[in-house]
């Protein structure tokens, strides 16, 4: 069975010399009874689906199905291609796939939820551009996955990956620690590094609320999966250069949880706080539903 | 603490926006098809709570067609699904209401076939596209329909579920989960049988003909694997 917490993770993987990955490979063909080969393959069938909802709204205009967002990755990637970017076109590449995924969800695309469909643009964003980077192979690039399933496995026992428990912290939060963890693992980082990228991530969106526009996973689910992108990104080089975290993942996971739980049902998923309450959003949501 | 597959995780695969109003509405369909069998003609959608409030937002009302016309929640041509109802003769109407104390992602599905008959269906997805069945025509029932399900009305008689259980222990298929409703002692059951593999063709055969049971559907699991 997957332990339970980070710390039993760390040791199991020392124990054995072998990455967050393969551990969690070795356990899904245990649980799953099925051949390594098969759960490889499934795998790989989901990098596949992520790919192309990464790739699909950059190259084509979507639009929503209420008509709120969309077109967005499409003029993030014309710009990230531009020369004028402050961030350069690693970073700018790597917004456009996240709202990419966000778009294509949207507008009734086929998408991946990882681990929600709400959060679904940050991990393959984050894989997909950090693996352009490194030269992944595509095997590199599944691995990175199971990383990150591991890590979303241990926020799943340990707290919640659902916004309507834990606010936007459990979804935009886990995945984007999920795939920072996971990109730790690719470019050559330990398994505590790992786990240390994903306790940064999380404390540095602790919080943060769940407050969808009209009920809807678009705004502004689509941008915060941009910003959990870039912090996945970012935290990766923070891990990589040695800087470690006070606080160990697997408090900073109880603490979402708690946080998660003192938040009031109104800033959970039922649209009846934050951005979703604010003039514009009322008015937005009046237009939508006006039949 | 319960346990994680990596793709409960990192999945399921599926046509946005969100995996309870769209996902999980795809696959309510699809079961309450399969319970109604036969050829659809129409289908009335009696929506509660959150899917009566957001459903055209959500897409929810082209999931619940799509699963009517037997399509996966990862299919993409999920969200033409009425333009293809409507193509193929099958009238949908979607009507919000109060179901009262249920779960607030609840429809109860009207289902008429070409030989007039209707079938009536409530069930719920309860998140991540998980769903539960709990009324079939006014008999209650609780099925998931992750594992391949039995589902029979028969004469509450003695031996009824014992002929069952042999068919399926001669055919090497072990029962997972089994539950019994009835109205009254030696009136019409309901049953939900769960099981870990696939019912054969053969045990369906031996099932069908237990002279006690009056209906049996089999509900075949919708299986993500390798899309």
């Amino acid at each position: 069975m997957f332990v339970s917490t980070g710390k039993e993770l760390l040791e199991i993987c020392k124990e054995k010399n072998i990455p967050i990955w393969e551990y969690t490979i070795r356990e899904e063909i245990e649980a799953v009874e099925v051949p390594r080969e098969k759960v490889i393959e499934r795998m790989k069938s989901t990098l596949h689906v992520m790919m192309n909802s990464s790739t699909y709204a950059q190259d084509n205009i979507v639009k929503s199905v209420s008509g709120l967002i969309g077109g967005d990755a499409y003029k993030i990637r014309k710009y990230a291609e531009s020369g004028k970017t402050l961030t350069g076109e690693f970073m700018n590449k790597a917004m456009a796939r996240a709202i990419s995924s966000s778009e294509v969800n949207a507008a009734m695309g086929r998408i991946v939820a990882c681990p929600t469909a709400g959060s679904c643009g940050i991990l393959p964003a984050v894989i997909i551009s950090a693996g352009e980077k490194l030269n992944s192979s595509e095997d590199q690039l599944i691995q990175g996955l199971f990383t990150a399933a591991g890590v979303g496995i241990l926020i799943a026992k340990n707290a919640t990956l659902a916004g309507a428990e834990g606010g936007c912290q459990a979804e935009c939060g886990s995945a984007a620690a999920m795939a920072s963890a996971a990109v730790v693992e690719m470019m050559g980082g330990t398994p505590e590094q790992a786990l240390t990228a994903a306790a940064i991530v999380i404390k540095n969106i602790l919080g943060l609320v769940c407050d969808p526009v009209a009920g809807l996973v678009e705004v502004p689910c689509a941008k915060r999966n941009i910003a959990g992108t870039v912090s996945a990104l970012t935290t990766a080089d923070l891990v990589m250069s040695g800087v470690y975290s006070k606080i160990p993942f697997d408090e900073v996971v109880w603490a979402m949880y708690k946080v998660g739980r003192q938040m009031p049902a109104e800033l959970r998923e039922t649209s009846q706080g934050g951005i979703a309450i604010t003039p514009t959003a009322l008015k937005l949501k009046k237009e939508i539903f006006k039949e | 603490m319960r346990n994680y597959s990596v793709f409960d995780i990192i999945g399921p695969i599926m046509i946005g926006p969100s995996s309870s109003h769209t996902a999980g509405a795809a696959r309510l369909a699809k079961v309450a098809a399969a319970i109604s069998g036969g050829k659809i003609v129409r289908v009335e959608f009696h929506l509660h709570g959150s899917f009566a409030e957001t459903y055209r937002g959500h897409g929810t009302d082209k999931a619940l067609v799509a699963g009517i016309l037997n399509m996966d929640p990862w299919d993409e041509n999920l969200k033409n699904s009425i333009k293809i109802a409507n193509e193929r003769g099958i009238g949908v109407t979607f009507i919000p209401t109060d179901l009262g104390e249920v779960h607030p992602n609840t429809v109860k599905f009207i289902i008429t076939k070409d030989d007039g008959n209707a079938t009536q269906v409530s069930g719920s997805s309860i998140g991540g596209g998980n769903i539960f069945i709990f009324d079939i025509d006014g008999q209650e029932v609780e099925f998931t329909g992750e594992r391949p399900t039995i589902l029979t009305k028969h004469q509450d008689l003695p031996g009824v579920i014992s002929k069952i259980s042999s068919i399926l222990y001669q055919e090497n298929i072990n029962i997972a989960n089994m539950r019994v409703y009835r109205k009254g002692k030696g009136k019409m059951a309901t049953m939900a049988l769960e099981t870990d593999t696939q019912v054969t063709e053969e045990a369906m055969g031996k099932i069908k003909n237990i002279k006690e049971i009056e209906n049996v559907k089999f509900i075949n699991p919708i299986v993500e694997g390798v899309i």
